[in-house]
């Protein structure tokens, strides 16, 4: 029954620099912001092939957001560069007035976001970004699954007017989405079909929910699985129309408990057809020390993880 | 273009339009408003080079962003007076429902504004990304863009006079409205602000000073200086010495008149002080 392949390891990030360097060929008004992370980021190429359309800030991260809101003046369509924790909770007030207030088509890309900055440690992470982004008007957030997925959203978020918020991730993680995929911000994908449990997941959580629904599958438990790669605007009818099926519904994300993609759907639920939620998530904690796997494991946002949640909200019904 | 005359009625009108507006709705920022008058009269009917009516984009001609957008009364009294939206406008200033917020913002489609302000120290960033960008574009246009003196003490401008002058953002004009109040008080007394000028230029800018940024003619010809030294590898800044509360006599000197609105007797004293020229709404 395995139906998605990891096609090999690759990091979301630079799925990030491939759609930015095919959409600085293809659409002359990107320019490219990076805060002194350009390797991070995978920025280098688009910097090689277009130096005066990029713009090197440093260590000056509000700056950087007040300079893509000016360069939208005039036309241009700039994408910032930095860790998630450096592009929201550090510069919020400049997203909120002088791009998502001021309706600027700005695009934040966000890289190392969640816990998988690894030995870092918390001052690195951030697990609190979706929230923040989300609670923020006219703010469209998407938080991608893999190289490829990450390669479409890029390339796709630059013909959507208006500012965005592109999460994702440093580790090389399972590369198992379609190369040739379209991406369409705000609807959801339909992974896998299922019965008794609909598997929300978002991020680097989607490979785990796929791995989590084979172990479900061998116990004899048939787990939808959807991955939500834009949070906001939530397709609401792709998460009803499953749960109206399973009843149930779990939600899996590289995130904190409160403010994540958990916390929309159970106002989804809430509103439309209420039905039992078990959340995969951080439990309102700061991260810490470790190799990416270790925490991800420490703090439950693994495959087993979901299995448990599956079986505990299943018996909820 | 108006004559010497007309541009003096147009101040003594604007800070009429001023007093009323922050009266009407008893909150608002007068003093800075008042000081900064001759500027923003000087810049829209005399300095920039305007295109008739408005978009966001502002290709082809010069462009400003407030950066200080709490003296918002003389912004929205010379956009109107400018024609960008009707005068009569100016009786919806902070009423609900109204274009004309208490800070300057996009989001009502308010023609004359192109990014929010108020939450201090962001508009210089704003500048430069948008000077930027004429670049990019080929469009050898000015963007011009006034902070306040107080406004320097947050860090984000420092950031972004080290990224203007590192970029060579010349097409670039910086106003500090340099009045020496805050809130609290004195900006010595707040947090002073040093030797602006030396600090400016050994960030790699080109500065200039305004002595009386209150004589109309002083600021028309200290910013066509300005322009002058544009294009030379420097953005440039201006310091423009004003005084809050200019042109009503009991707001003057003081930083009481920050953020506080006049009562009916004081507004007919400062209405007084500035007889009807152009008209009021």
């Amino acid at each position: 029954m395995k139906k998605y392949i990891d096609s090999g390891a690759k990091d979301t990030r630079s799925g990030f620099g491939a759609g930015l360097t095919e959409l600085g060929k293809k659409n002359p008004d990107v320019v490219a912001l990076c805060a002194d992370l350009t390797g991070s980021l995978k920025m280098d190429e688009f910097k090689a092939n277009h130096p005066e359309r990029f713009f090197q800030v440093g260590i000056a991260e509000a700056n950087m957001m007040g300079l893509a809101a000016g360069m939208t003046i005039g036309g241009k369509i700039p994408f910032t560069g930095t860790f998630a924790n450096f592009s929201t909770g550090r510069v919020y007030d400049q997203i909120r007035q002088s791009i998502a207030y001021s309706h600027k088509n700005v695009k934040i890309c966000a890289s190392h976001a969640g816990l998988t900055l690894g030995e870092d440690g918390a001052t690195h992470q951030i697990l609190e970004d979706i929230g923040l982004m989300k609670m923020l008007p006219g703010m469209t957030v998407i938080n991608t699954c893999d190289f490829n997925q990450t390669k479409a959203a890029t390339i796709a978020i630059a013909d959507h007017h208006g500012p965005v918020y592109l999460r994702f991730g440093r580790p090389k993680v399972a590369n198992f989405t379609a190369e040739d995929q379209v991406f369409e911000i705000g609807k959801a994908v339909l992974l896998q079909e299922g019965t008794d449990v609909t598997i929300v997941a978002t991020g680097h959580l989607v490979w785990e929910a796929l791995q989590a629904a084979e172990q479900l599958n061998d116990l004899g438990i048939s787990a939808e699985v959807i991955n939500i790669h834009t949070i906001k605007p939530l397709d609401e009818e792709a998460i009803l129309a499953s749960v109206s099926k399973t009843a149930c519904v779990v939600t899996a994300e590289e995130h904190n408990y409160y403010g994540g993609l958990g916390e929309s759907v159970a106002r989804t639920l809430t509103k439309n057809n209420p039905a039992p939620q078990e959340f995969v998530a951080t439990m309102d904690t700061f991260g810490e020390s470790g190799t990416p796997a270790q925490l991800m494991e420490k703090y439950g946002l693994n495959a087993a993880s979901i299995v448990e949640a599956s079986k505990k909200v299943i018996a909820r019904k | 273009m108006p004559n010497q005359d007309q541009l003096q009625d147009l101040v003594v009108q604007v800070r009429r339009d001023i007093l009323r507006q922050v009266h009407k709705v008893n909150s608002g920022h007068p003093g800075g408003s008042l000081g900064c008058t001759e500027f923003f009269v000087a810049l829209f009917q005399e300095v920039m080079d305007r295109k008739s009516g408005f978009d966001m984009d502002g290709k082809e001609e010069d462009i400003f962003f407030l950066s200080n957008g709490h003296i918002s009364p003389v912004f929205y009294s010379v956009l109107a007076r400018s024609g960008y939206f009707p005068v009569e406008e100016l009786n919806t200033f902070r009423l609900i429902n109204s274009r004309l917020q208490g800070h300057p913002t996009t989001h009502e489609g308010l023609p004359g504004i192109r990014v929010a302000s108020g939450s201090l120290g962001q508009g210089l960033s704003v500048a430069i990304g948008a000077a930027q960008t004429k670049k990019l574009n080929g469009d050898d246009h000015l963007v011009f863009t006034l902070c306040g003196d107080g406004e320097l003490q947050e860090g984000q401008n420092w950031e972004a006079i080290m990224y203007g002058a590192a970029h060579k953002a010349d097409n670039l004009i910086l106003t500090v409205d340099y009045n020496g109040q805050q809130i609290d008080g004195s900006t010595d007394d707040v947090l002073p602000l040093g030797n602006l000028r030396a600090k400016f230029e050994a960030f790699g800018w080109e500065v200039m000073e305004i002595e009386d940024g209150n004589d109309l003619q002083a600021v028309i010809s200290g910013l066509e200086a300005a322009k002058t030294k544009t294009g030379n590898g420097k953005p440039v800044c201006v310091l423009m010495h004003t005084v809050m509360g200019n042109g009503v006599d009991f707001m003057m000197h003081t930083h009481a008149w920050h953020g506080k609105a006049p009562n009916d007797e004081q507004l007919a004293i400062g209405l007084a002080q500035n007889p009807e020229t152009l008209g009021d709404y």
